[in-house]
């Protein structure tokens, strides 16, 4: 069944596989169900697999016992679970498609070294439920056979697609890792290779010596047997020496080698360093001269006799992996496989939100500050992270790595469409080099390896350069694509906003053509080696986990909520909950769901990588961001701008009489140097007393210590919010938000006024929590704390637990706050400031389950605040959460940034034809109700606040509101 | 004597109590829909005085002298010197050749007189160690001298120096000053009114003379106006109202307001109450606009007209408790309460008749004092008399509000014994300035 085509996977793709008519909607990836879908499960069909998450294997086909596992990262029996590592090793070693010839080539008399490249196959295996991304790579050992030992890296994973769609990433990291691996293999080679050659010239020397004796001893011209023997294996070590010394200049050529394979990732300054060493040797030994020179009064070679015949024997103990190469290297090889495997945990959906919304975001700096944490200064990050080339750290070969496309499709990564989606951008091209057998259709042929185009986007260019595994990944999607018979949408290959250098203005039907020859071509492929299997079952396993994560509420079995980091295990929970408080500023790798406190040096090695390559990358972003910024300043933008909206489910734009098409006065040019007013500047005022981030990790449960006294504190003074739990902005971790999270989702299911609440938020009017019991009144801030429109660096909006009566200016700088309700004299102050403040204020009281707040009719967050939700774990409702956020962020940039929606296009025109075109806006293109439109225009107008943030000496901004009457809320 | 005889409490109240509770959270009318607390003050803030068009001077118990900008709500000048709580500030506006330049005199407990610069900051001029404290001041720009009144009345040019000085010998010293024809002056002392006269000599010396003591009031004067060239008016404490003649000082219009006892029927805990306490009928603050004097009697508005010498519009029970500061030009009075409400003059309510007719029935009007000349009095019909009708409310300090001063669209500003101003403002208009702003910036800045 190796290699086999394995049939199951296309007869499940095609059950599956309706075609998604509307080009509009959310493939399966990016929208939360919010309903269980009656008949299927999404994520069904990865959920059988034996093992607990996905891992990397590296197996060797050892020649004494064949393939065999060597080790797995994560290093942790309990992520393999039953899954046969043995029976896997023997699978992902028989697809090793090297082109690896070992031996003596006809023709030459010596041992040749095979330079061989790296391959790259998928492969499922459909009764284990496996797919694993396989990197075969060959490293040399002087005591193997051959002189090379075939090793392989797999990540392995459930999810098929996870694999296929992250292809070119995983390419880029195995090949890092190899190409770490191999370095360090050829020096320790070299090295061996001149231990090998001292001893031999010291044998030589030794024979030569006794060879010397005995024919002073013996009469001349006679020779005896002995004498002969002595000759006999002078000549072999003297051979031996010679095969040697050729391996040696072999393997010192290897640095200056072209490489055939495009996915190469030398770091220069190894190899610079390798070469110099070899350079060294070959001075050293590379010589034969000597070798006719006796050895008298010469100098004595050091080194150790080595028998002549050395024994090729099974009992021979063969070199460890890390004995084969250099220990630094392999440590940084297993330190760049274990950040790989970090940085691949989690589902597809989740690394897809977390991608596209940290692309997003990183354009929208204007309205970052709203409901995002700061990118600001830690901006490493998956993606555009600029990665070393060298895991050994070489900072100085930084390269930008260019992330992988984002493809807003059930379609797998058509690297076709992409390449013209970036013609600009010499980086990112992407071009097949495919077998021109297999392909007879293809008028790009680039079949040969040593084609010397090749060498001019070695970079990132997409190719299978070994011969056999032409039919790679890129064709197995393709025909797996055409099995399922969907169409491929143009549509859906996502915006040019989203993969990372797209061009605004490509139109689609551009798009849709290239994409569909496209298509059509691979038709005719078939994906011969990669066998991708579709579980189908719902796994018990999985079910059996989703309980272990320790969510109370998971009585429904459906397996939806994987935003999560991973399917992770109770032990990664547990690790998480382990983490230290006043942990490190490494946030973003604990938010990839890890808590390898083993690492710690990586983290910080990480960090660091990451400020230079944000520095070095800076300038190429952002020129790509304005170029799809920048169609606000096109004549008509609106339309244009709309486009992108698509993802949050607006409706195709149409012209309503009230917008005009054509831009009043000035067309602002709104391309330009993008970071100015950036927020990330924002300056924290001495007065707030901020606290560095991370400081405050979650203190939910000691809070009630540190200011549960705090009766007397002074209102005003900012000390009061040392004792918050809630650190946003840059210092919320990923436990926090999950938190936060299940808080949010917690109340959505439980108060059928959530809606309301949330829309109090939303529309900047300041929701005060009441209640006796200060855990709950904190759990309840904590969680609606999601929805508080710019938060500020620190929480500063948020007050979770005050105790005093507040003022106006409080109501001012707290958005939400949570108070105490006490049963004193200063208990019936804080109502009567309550009541007296009631028209700015909503209040939800913790204790009588009651809301009162201006009613809100709306439908906008209907869609967040449902308590039908079937959603179940907090880091899915909030990356929901989020996402539907994000998508009122850039509405109310649109809004915040339209002049026309703000200012009389002629001048005669009076405010009230203004505010009919800007509640035609509203109404007509957002769809927008009365209720819904203020909460926009709130979030426009901090965004219009923050873009013209006073100078620091300014005074206090402004506080808006309204006179409406508020209704009473009960559960 | 003109009574106004209001009523038995408790039907007033059943009116009264439903209309105020009539403001509701819905404000349709109130255009106040941004607000900005201006923190600067460390004590209570008492006076608020406009500068220009832009900015205004706020001052209070804590000596300081703060000069705001309207528009953004910075803080422009922070002015030290005053020890002690500042007694009274006005603006001295000089203009000469072509500019404009205004100044402030501000006077403090700590018996000091400063003049300051609000365009930078700086004490130009300053008098200490007076025999006395200073309580109000008064600027007669014709004269280019300025007035200070306390427990003496000083006459000061323009460049500080004093020029003449009358000593009193009440007990409270002057409390308020107005300006009358004739280069003369009316400083209400106690309960008198003492008008001065101030002749420039040849040399340019002044002189404070004597001219006449008006004692009609029956106790203290709480405020002094002048009305128009022609009639000045003040307000006592248990609730006169005198008109005066600015130029023969003689009683235009006496009334006075006083409260009916409480009919048999009522309940007995309210006479027991025995009729309202002074304070319930003191006259706090007067405004007018030259027809219209807005009096604010306690925790009631009543605007009198001048014309016909009768009250047009009245609300008994305007705030919770006594009003400290009224605007005519837009109906608008704050209070002690700690909120600003606005008014607005309605024909009574038809079906409320049976109670009001009642009510006004009950009205009666004469004359005890003889006046020198009887003014033709018309009997107020009914439907003439009309109620001030709440349009909306500012909420937000938690103390009094002192004063507040009004810069017509571009907000109002509010000060208070919280120590705080706000800062009321129009957010449509605030949001449209807003987005002219960010346009404006996006342009300069040549994009995002």
């Amino acid at each position: 069944m190796i290699g086999s085509p394995d049939v199951v996977a296309f007869t499940k793709e095609d059950e599956n596989g309706e075609a998604n008519a509307d080009p509009w909607a959310l493939p399966d990836e990016f929208s939360v169900p919010l309903y269980s879908p009656a008949n299927s499960n999404p994520w069904a069909k990865t959920s059988y697999a034996k093992f607990t998450k996905d891992f990397i294997l590296i197996s060797e086909f050892s020649e004494q016992v064949g393939p065999q596992p060597l080790l797995t990262i994560p290093d942790d029996p309990a992520v393999c679970g039953t899954f046969d590592l043995n029976y896997f090793s023997l699978r992902i070693m028989s697809v090793d498609y090297q082109a690896s010839f070992v031996g003596h080539p006809p023709g030459s008399g010596y041992p040749r070294l095979s330079f061989v490249e790296d391959s790259r196959v998928v492969l499922g295996d459909s009764k284990e439920g496996a797919f694993a991304y396989v990197h075969h790579l060959t490293l040399y050992d002087l005591e193997a056979r051959g002189f090379v030992r075939p090793f392989c890296m797999a990540y392995v994973s459930a999810d098929e697609r996870k694999i296929m769609m992250q292809f070119e990433e995983l390419t880029h990291r195995f090949s890092q890792a190899s190409e770490c691996l191999k370095t360090g293999n050829r020096r320790a080679f070299a090295k061996e290779l001149q231990r090998k050659l001292q001893d031999l010239e010291y044998t030589r020397f030794v024979l030569r010596k006794e060879e010397g004796l005995q024919r002073e001893a013996a009469p001349p011209g006679i020779y005896s047997p002995h004498a002969v023997e002595k000759a006999n294996e002078l000549a072999n070590v003297e051979k031996s020496i010679y095969e040697h010394r050729d391996l040696l200049r072999q393997i010192s050529s290897y640095p200056s080698r072209p490489r055939r394979d495009p996915h190469a990732a030398p770091c220069h300054k190894c190899l610079t360093e390798c070469l110099s060493e070899y350079e060294e040797l070959l001075d050293k030994y590379g010589t034969l001269d000597d070798a006719l020179k006796p050895a008298a009064g010469g100098r004595v070679p050091a080194g150790k006799l080595i028998k002549a015949r050395s024994a090729k024997c099974f009992d021979k103990r063969l070199k460890t992996l890390s004995e084969l190469c250099d220990e630094t290297f392999y440590g940084a090889t297993v330190g760049v496989l274990k950040e790989t495997e970090r940085f691949f945990s989690g589902d597809l959906c989740y690394q897809y939100s977390r991608r596209l919304d940290r692309a997003l975001r990183r354009k929208q700096h204007v309205t970052n500050f709203l409901f995002e944490e700061d990118l600001g200064e830690n901006s490493k990050d998956e993606g555009e992270t600029a990665m070393p080339v060298c895991a050994l750290n070489h900072a100085a070969d930084l390269r930008l790595m260019r992330p992988p496309p984002i493809v807003l499709c059930s379609q797998p990564l058509e690297l076709e469409a992409l390449r013209i989606l970036d013609p600009s951008d010499p980086a990112s091209e992407i071009s097949y080099s495919q077998e021109s057998d297999l392909r007879p259709g293809r008028s790009r042929l680039e079949s040969s390896p040593s084609d010397q185009t090749l060498e001019s986007s070695e970079d990132t260019k997409c190719s299978f350069s070994s011969d056999r595994s032409a039919e790679g990944p890129m064709n197995g999607e393709h025909s797996l694509a055409s099995a399922r018979s969907e169409p491929a949408d143009p549509d859906l290959i996502f915006d040019p906003d989203l993969t990372p250098d797209g061009e605004p203005n490509m139109d689609p039907e551009r798009r849709s053509t290239s994409e569909c020859t496209t298509a059509g071509e691979d038709e005719a492929e078939n994906g011969g080696d990669e066998t991708p299997v579709s579980p189908q079952e719902d796994s018990a396993s999985r079910e059996f986990r989703e309980k272990g994560e320790g969510q109370g509420d998971s009585a429904s079995l459906e397996v939806r909520e994987e935003g999560e980091g991973h399917g992770d295990s109770a032990s990664l929970e547990v690790r998480e909950e382990g983490e230290g408080q006043g942990d490190s500023a490494s946030l973003e790798v604990r938010e990839e769901g890890e808590g390898q406190g083993d690492s710690a040096s990586l983290e910080v090695r990480e960090e660091g990588e990451g400020q230079g390559g944000g520095a070095e990358m800076e300038p190429e972003s952002s020129l790509v961001q304005l170029d799809t910024a920048c169609c606000m300043a096109q004549d008509d933008f609106l339309y244009e701008a709309a486009v992108p909206d698509g993802l949050h489910g607006s409706p195709p734009p149409t012209p309503p009489s009230a917008v005009i098409n054509q831009e009043p006065q000035a067309s602002l040019p709104l391309q330009g140097d993008y970071t100015v007013g950036s927020p990330r500047l924002e300056a924290p005022t001495a007065e707030l007393g901020l606290l560095p981030p991370g400081t405050t990790e979650d203190s939910t449960s000691r809070g009630g210590v540190s200011d549960g006294s705090d009766c007397t504190m002074s209102v005003s003074a900012g000390s009061d919010r040392a004792g918050s739990p809630l650190c946003y902005g840059g210092g919320m971790t990923l436990r926090q938000r999950k938190k936060a999270g299940q808080g949010a989702l917690k109340f959505v299911r439980q108060y059928p006024f959530a809606v309301q609440a949330l829309w109090c938020l939303l529309s900047g009017r300041t929701l005060v929590v009441l209640g006796s019991e200060e855990g709950s009144v904190r759990r309840l801030v904590s969680a609606l704390a999601l929805f508080v429109p710019g938060p500020g660096r620190c929480g500063e909006r948020v007050q979770a637990w005050l105790s005093c009566p507040f003022t106006l200016a409080d109501l001012h700088r707290w958005k939400l706050i949570g108070l105490q309700r006490v049963a004193s004299p200063l208990g019936s102050c804080m109502l009567h400031s309550l009541s007296r403040y009631s028209r700015y204020i909503s209040v939800l009281d913790a204790d009588q389950k009651t809301l009162r707040c201006p009613p809100y009719r709306g439908t906008l967050l209907a869609n967040v605040a449902d308590h039908r939700t079937s959603v179940r774990r907090g880091s899915t409702f909030s990356l929901h959460v989020r996402s539907t956020l994000g998508g009122l962020a850039s509405k109310a940039f649109l809004l915040a940034f339209t002049h026309h929606l703000h200012l009389p296009v002629c001048p005669g025109e009076g405010p009230e034809a203004v505010e009919a075109r800007r509640q035609g806006f509203l109404q007509d293109q957002l769809g927008l109700g009365p209720e819904d439109g203020q909460i926009l225009l709130y979030l426009s107008r901090l965004v219009a606040q923050q873009y013209l943030r006073p100078s620091p000496g300014a005074a206090t901004p402004s506080f808006t509101f309204n006179y409406t009457t508020s209704l009473l809320y009960k559960i | 004597m003109f009574r106004w005889i209001l009523g038995g409490r408790d039907a007033q109240r059943g009116v009264e109590m439903n209309s105020v509770l009539r403001i509701g959270e819905e404000q349709p009318r109130n255009w106040f829909t941004e607000l900005q607390v201006l923190k600067g003050h460390f004590d209570i803030v008492r006076f608020l005085v406009q500068i220009d068009d832009l900015r205004y001077a706020s001052a209070g118990d804590d000596g300081l002298l703060l000069v705001w900008n309207i528009e953004t709500g910075e803080k422009l000048q922070e002015m030290r010197g005053h020890s002690q709580q500042i007694t009274a500030m006005v603006p001295l506006t000089r203009v000469s050749r072509d500019t404009t330049h205004t100044w402030l005199v501000s006077a403090s407990s700590d018996r000091s007189l400063s003049l300051w610069d609000p365009d930078t900051g700086n004490r130009v001029q300053t008098i200490s160690d007076l025999q006395s404290s200073v309580k109000c001041l008064l600027v007669l720009e014709r004269l280019d001298v300025w007035v200070s009144g306390g427990a003496e009345l000083c006459g000061w040019n323009i460049d500080f120096q004093l020029q003449c000085q009358r000593q009193n010998h009440s007990d409270t010293g002057i409390t308020a000053l107005v300006e009358l024809p004739k280069n003369c002056i009316a400083a209400a002392m106690d309960k008198e009114i003492v008008i001065y006269r101030l002749t420039a000599s040849t040399d340019l010396s002044l002189t404070l003379a004597e001219v006449r003591c008006l004692s009609d009031h029956q106790d203290n004067i709480r405020t002094l106006i002048p009305v128009n060239d022609g009639m000045f008016a003040s307000g006592s404490h248990v609730g006169e109202l005198i008109l005066w003649d600015s130029v023969d000082w003689n009683i235009l219009a006496y009334e006075h307001i006083l409260w009916e006892e409480s009919q048999a029927d009522a309940p007995s805990e309210i006479r027991l109450g025995a009729g309202p306490k002074p304070c319930e009928m003191s006259i706090q603050h007067l405004t007018t606009d030259g027809t219209l004097i807005l009096a604010a009697v306690g925790s009631g508005l009543y605007v009198y007209s001048v014309v016909t010498k009768t009250v047009v519009a009245y609300r008994r029970v305007a705030h919770d408790s006594n009003i400290l500061h009224t605007m005519l030009l837009e109906l608008m009075s704050c209070s002690e309460d700690g909120s600003v409400r606005m008014w607005e003059m309605q024909d009574l309510p038809l079906p409320a008749e049976a109670a009001s007719a009642g009510f006004f029935g009950m009205w009666s009007f004469g004359r005890s004092r003889k006046p020198a000349e009887p003014p033709c009095r018309k009997t107020p019909e009914a439907p003439s008399i009309r109620i001030l009708e709440p349009t909306g409310d500012l909420i937000g300090h938690s103390g009094a509000i002192q004063m507040f001063l009004s810069f017509g669209e571009r907000g109002l500003v509010t000060c208070s014994t919280d120590h705080q101003m706000i800062l009321w403002k129009n957010g449509e208009r605030q949001s449209h300035l807003r987005s002219l702003a960010l346009f404006n910036k996006l342009e300069a800045s040549d994009g995002l």
